[in-house]
């Protein structure tokens, strides 16, 4: 059974606390011509990832509004998930060498599951590469298809992304997460951004004994200042980078390094970069590397909660929803100016951007000295969430999108 | 307390942004595409990102002139595109004839900064719009007081911003009714006079509220002078 079902529904009338009254009733006035009719979304994973987390959420939502919506996950062989991780690899900018029989498995898996989903919904939305091959199913002119593609493909290898091109223009639009993301495509492009649930573990607001609790737990001193970075270890998350802007920081301030994340028990090149972090932290007490398993989002929520300053120093970035969740938190926030994140970070209105080890370690000793300058910009942050890059705006664009879909026919 | 044959309607609003196919690199490029690209897009970078970033009211107006300071890094630039009010502008065209000016005169009187490479691109995007109406009417003030103490941002920005656009006249669609309907032409103008820029949606709808919830006062002490 690969329909989803969904576990914990949180009622649309709860965001009203969070968004508004008047924001929760637009909502229910866009989705009324919307009512009763049919959407499938589908994808690739159930558990783990972005994509899954934003669908658990969004999905109950659409049902509650009336919306006759489904969430559908594709199944495969690991041979067919060991090529569409190489084409998420390569559509990313990393080394590919083409194998034609990637391209053979890869048809193969969208063939056997077309015959098992449903693919006849008024509105289907087809998530990432894994099942974009599903539209050659498509029944002519039946139904909108939308492809709705997460990951940053900006650079991506050409042969990957020419075999994805054979798809892509078949759909009736596609939408990404950024406008540098977008290609020259006969179809319309439209923008959405990723979003976070103000209502999930990850971040709702926290008893502050839950929270001391989780830094005893892991050795952090709540009396002094905390940077923190929650990612994946991975090269591109930079986090011996991390130290080392830390290492400039602490010559003139007295703090502590969080880096937390998963990553490093089940993918060897996670386990080679927390080895060479371990190596950068060695002799530092006041440097923590703590592995968390693959979803503890409570313990996330806590130590972004707990933070002084939050970093997200990424040498590439899709969307960086962490930089979100640390904003919702009113928190300041650091980061690169890559991929997503300065839609996120309007540098000096929502956060501080930074380009180099030592504009970093430059930006985090700015705030350090000037906490009411930090305090306006983890304020604003907030606002800036709030308006952009909640679930609920998510879940507006989406009627929106299908509002305009089902006038154009 | 006067009621109105018309009542006043709200509507809500949504929007879609769909990604245009020109990008700027630098600003001879962003001229061309100010030049080119369209009505939707113009709306997008100005009125649409007002109400998206309404909360930054410190020197944040329009994406034009947040990309020449950011990105472009020509401060100058960025001021006299953040100078553009649109409630100054009653269409698009006028707008857009203002920006490619303020930009064409930039170019003149620098012409080494035309070509310069900014640090990160120009992409015009276009807002598409889907209106509905609310189910919400009112037919006095102490109705329009519950309507707009109860509609979502985009409704207010839609009635108190884009509403010029519209009717075609340096006016919203609140102060239009108040004054047409029911004869408040003071407090059409005063509430017409809240400052977009400066304050977020929240404020200025608060400052609307506690304009509207005097000129009640005035009404319940006319009928009970004592």
């Amino acid at each position: 059974m690969s329909t989803m079902q969904i576990p914990a529904k949180i009622p649309l009338d709860d965001y009203s606390s969070v968004i508004g009254e008047g924001e929760v009733a637009e909502l229910r006035t866009l989705a009324r011509p919307l009512a009763g009719r049919s959407v499938v979304m589908i994808n690739s994973t159930a558990v783990g990832g972005g994509v899954a987390e934003i669908l658990n959420r969004l999905v109950p939502l659409a049902e509650e509004l009336g919306i006759n919506i489904r969430w559908e996950v594709m199944t495969g062989g690991e041979d067919f998930f060991e090529v569409t991780k190489s084409f998420h690899n390569a559509l990313h900018g990393a080394p590919y060498h083409p194998d034609p029989r990637h391209f053979e498995i890869f048809r193969a898996y969208n063939e056997k599951n077309a015959r098992r989903l449903p693919l006849d919904a008024e509105f289907m939305v087809i998530h990432d590469p894994q099942p974009a091959g599903l539209i050659s199913y498509r029944e002519k002119n039946a139904n909108h298809w939308v492809w709705r593609c997460h990951i940053d493909l900006s650079h991506p290898h050409p042969a990957v992304w020419n075999f994805l091109e054979n798809y892509v223009p078949h759909y009736d639009a596609a939408i990404f997460s950024s406008p540098e993301f977008a290609k020259q495509l006969p179809i319309p492009q439209y923008l959405f951004h990723p979003a976070i649930d103000p209502l999930s573990e990850k971040n709702r607001d926290l008893p502050p004994e839950f929270i001391l609790d989780v830094l005893a737990r892991y050795g952090i001193d709540h009396l002094r200042p905390i940077l923190t970075q929650i990612s994946r270890f991975d090269r591109l998350k930079d986090p011996v980078g991390v130290i080392r802007a830390y290492r400039i920081v602490r010559r003139y301030f007295d703090c502590q390094l969080v880096l937390a994340g998963g990553g490093a028990s089940d993918d060897p090149e996670g386990a080679t970069v927390l080895k060479e972090a371990q190596h950068a932290a060695e002799g530092d007490p006041d440097i923590k590397l703590l592995e968390l398993p693959a979803w503890a989002p409570l313990e996330v929520n806590a130590l972004q909660r707990a933070s002084t300053i939050v970093i997200q120093k990424s040498l590439r970035e899709g969307f960086g929803l962490t930089v979100s969740e640390a904003l919702w938190k009113k928190k300041p926030v650091v980061a690169s100016a890559v991929g997503g994140i300065p839609t996120q970070i309007i540098h000096k209105h929502t956060g501080l951007l930074a380009h180099s080890v030592e504009g970093t370690a430059y930006q985090i000793r700015f705030l350090l000295s000037h906490p009411d300058i930090a305090g306006r910009l983890g304020e604003r942050g907030h606002q800036h969430v709030k308006e952009n890059f909640l679930i609920t705006q998510n879940l507006k664009r989406y009627l929106t999108l299908f509002l305009k879909l089902g006038q154009s026919c | 307390m006067n009621v109105a044959e018309t009542p006043f309607e709200f509507f809500t609003v949504a929007y879609l942004t769909r990604i245009g196919n020109q990008s700027a690199g630098n600003l001879e490029e962003l001229l061309a595409g100010l030049e080119q690209c369209s009505d939707a897009s113009i709306f997008h970078h100005t009125y649409q990102t007002l109400s998206s970033h309404h909360f930054l009211t410190e020197g944040f107006s329009n994406d034009f002139a947040q990309w020449a300071l950011a990105e472009a890094n020509r401060d100058a630039l960025a001021e006299q595109f953040a100078a553009l009010d649109i409630r100054d502008y009653t269409s698009i065209a006028a707008l857009r004839s203002d920006l490619c000016r303020v930009l064409r005169d930039f170019i003149t009187a620098f012409p080494q900064f035309g070509r310069q490479e900014a640090l990160d691109r120009f992409y015009f995007c276009e807002s598409l719009e889907v209106t509905m109406p609310f189910a919400l009417t009112a037919t006095n003030l102490d109705e329009f007081r519950d309507g707009v103490a109860t509609i979502s941002h985009a409704s207010f920005h839609f009635h108190f911003v884009t509403s010029r656009l519209r009717l075609q006249f340096r006016t919203n669609d609140f102060s239009h009714w108040l004054a047409g309907s029911l004869g408040l032409d003071s407090l059409a103008e005063n509430i017409n006079h809240i400052d977009i820029y400066t304050n977020t949606l929240d404020s200025a709808r608060a400052k609307m509220l506690r304009l509207v919830d005097r000129e009640r006062r005035k009404y319940e002490h006319d009928a009970n002078p004592s």
